[in-house]
């Protein structure tokens, strides 16, 4: 079966700064994607050209087998896109911001009224169809964004940062709500900044940075391949253990007032390091998906 | 980047997206075109009829609140149109974030603009419907005739609406809107042939004057409220039709500019 979105050297250069620098990927039908980065990375900027908003400076985009320059409406119509800003229509009222966009679509009224209906019902805002939009708690605006993205019924949903600023509670909601999307074979692409998100949610992510992808894999593949696989955290080691760290050329980032070591469940090395280096407090723990973000992209902060 | 691929009968959705907004504040905006004519005619009757004799104006000699009764129609189809695809246009684009909602679906930028410009008319076309019913029934306007000031309403909305829109293109924040509405909105509202008649004005001012959309809005309306224009009505209706097609085009390539990158 064809991919749905199909990126070759993708290349976006505004006057001087290129944002995105050659990506390639694709997403098989059914697929729960994931575009990792740091900020400033050229996540929202793909997504932008991935929905038609932004144009693409060079390269190949094509979306259902189809040319985004060329093919933009009929694209766009079979698209769900929850922008990471709140787009709400703050003159409208909940229920009414639905219909409203179906109509953008060209869904007749009676079809509109149905599905936003059920759509209120699946993501739990019936009893606030009547209220304004500046009345909603984060986590209602969130869920009626992501209720407005499926309301043409699309074939492929895509999610800037989707949980972004939402208390846990929500976000775990959000979560649900996204898990049964894939249940039903929905395709996704979703950006976000939480590594358990990303790794819970998808079956294959890219982590990019400065334009470029860095990895491009199954969430727990990635985590062996870039993370060992299990970890040893160690506060306040001394000169005795970087020595023994570097003259076995053990896997580690040494972070200053603490040592990170990957040891991919290596039982010689937990048992030296837990009886001869735990002066202070030692960690061990399984790699997660947050490790092998940080080795890849840096410790250091973007903004 | 303008083709006939960019506009489809879609924008008629944006269209409705803020008829349907506008219902829910439609009881205030209704009291404004029911009272400021009232308000002007009582003023200026009131306070002018001692100092102006009479107008003359197009071969006939007419009261000042006789002269004067058209072109309030027609700045309050300048004000509507030119407000609300300034203010709140900019609030939809910028605070609200509306158009890149819509932007996320099957509609172009074109098409979201075009109908930002033509819901302006209808909002000025409106307010128009309103005054004409007013002066109407006060004695101030010939009928039949005094009908096609609907139309003009429309097109003199959307004449305006599209210079707006332009100015929302390019405005970097939305207290400069105070500049073309000082440099442009102000002049054209004094100096229109709304409160004195266009010859009145030393001669190089004139075609100044003729330049201004204002102007042909109040002669045209004025031509079918009292049945004499000092400029042809064809000439006028013309003009309003370049007018709003410029702006219009203008305010596409602008807006594109500004939110497509």
């Amino acid at each position: 079966m064809e991919n749905i979105i199909d990126v070759q050297h993708l290349v976006k250069r505004y006057d001087g700064l290129t944002a995105v620098d050659g990506l390639s990927f694709t997403v098989a039908p059914g697929e729960f994607f994931g575009l990792l980065g740091p900020n400033g990375a050229g996540k929202t900027t793909t997504i932008r050209m991935l929905y038609g908003f932004t144009p693409i400076t060079d390269g190949r985009l094509r979306v259902f087998g189809m040319d985004i320059a060329r093919d933009w409406r009929a694209i766009k119509a079979r698209i769900g896109v929850c922008q990471q800003d709140n787009t709400l229509d703050p003159d409208l009222s909940v229920e009414q911001n639905l219909l409203v966009f179906a109509g953008y679509f060209g869904i007749p009224a009676s079809v509109a009224r149905v599905r936003a209906a059920e759509l209120l019902d699946f993501f739990a805002l019936t009893h606030k169809k009547d209220a304004k939009v500046v009345e909603l708690s984060g986590g209602m605006a969130r869920r009626l964004i992501l209720a407005r993205a499926l309301i043409n019924q699309p074939d492929l949903l895509i999610l800037d940062e989707p949980t972004t600023g939402l208390d846990p509670q929500s976000r775990h909601q959000v979560w649900e709500k996204l898990a049964a999307l894939k249940e039903k074979g929905l395709t996704v692409l979703i950006t976000t900044h939480y590594m358990e998100e990303a790794a819970q949610l998808c079956d294959r992510l890219v982590i990019v940075d400065h334009g470029k992808i860095l990895v491009n894999g199954a969430p727990a593949e990635l985590i062996t391949q870039h993370a060992g696989g299990s970890i040893i955290e160690i506060e306040g080691p001394d000169q005795a253990l970087r020595d023994y760290l570097s003259g076995n050329e053990v896997a580690c980032d040494d972070l200053g007032t603490k040592i990170i070591v990957y040891t991919t469940e290596d039982a010689a090395l937990n048992t030296i390091i837990r009886e001869q280096f735990c002066t202070a407090r030692c960690t061990f723990r399984s790699s997660t998906l947050e490790d092998v973000f940080l080795r890849l992209t840096g410790r250091e902060l973007r903004e | 980047m303008i083709n006939s691929s960019t506009i489809s009968w879609r924008f008629l959705k944006v269209w409705r997206r803020n008829l349907v907004t506008y219902q829910k504040i439609w009881k205030v905006n209704f009291i404004t075109p029911l009272l400021e004519p009232l308000l002007y005619i009582l003023a200026f009757g009131l306070g002018f009829s001692g100092l102006v004799e009479k107008v003359d104006y197009a071969g006939q000699s007419l009261t000042y609140t006789q002269f004067i009764a058209p072109a309030l129609i027609a700045t309050a189809v300048m004000w509507n149109a030119f407000f609300e695809t300034t203010y709140a246009s900019f609030v939809r684009m910028y605070y609200q974030k509306t158009f890149d909602g819509m932007l996320a679906t099957p509609l172009s930028l074109e098409e979201i603009i075009l109908a930002e410009v033509v819901w302006s008319a209808t909002k000025a076309f409106g307010a128009a419907a309103i005054m004409m019913t007013v002066l109407g029934l006060l004695g101030f306007i010939d009928f039949p005739s005094g009908l096609l000031i609907l139309p003009i309403a429309f097109l003199g909305g959307l004449a305006m609406g599209a210079i707006g829109m332009f100015f929302t293109g390019i405005t970097p924040s939305i207290d400069m809107f105070n500049l073309p509405i000082f440099l442009f909105i102000t002049p054209m509202f004094l100096f229109s042939g709304t409160f004195f008649p266009v010859s009145n004005l030393p001669t190089w001012a004139q075609p100044m004057a003729l330049a201004f959309p204002l102007y042909h809005m109040v002669e045209l309306i004025r031509r079918f409220s009292l049945g004499g224009s000092q400029t042809h009505p064809g000439i006028s209706i013309v003009y309003l039709l370049l007018f709003a097609t410029v702006f219009l085009l203008l305010a596409m390539r602008t807006m594109h500019k500004r939110l497509i990158n």
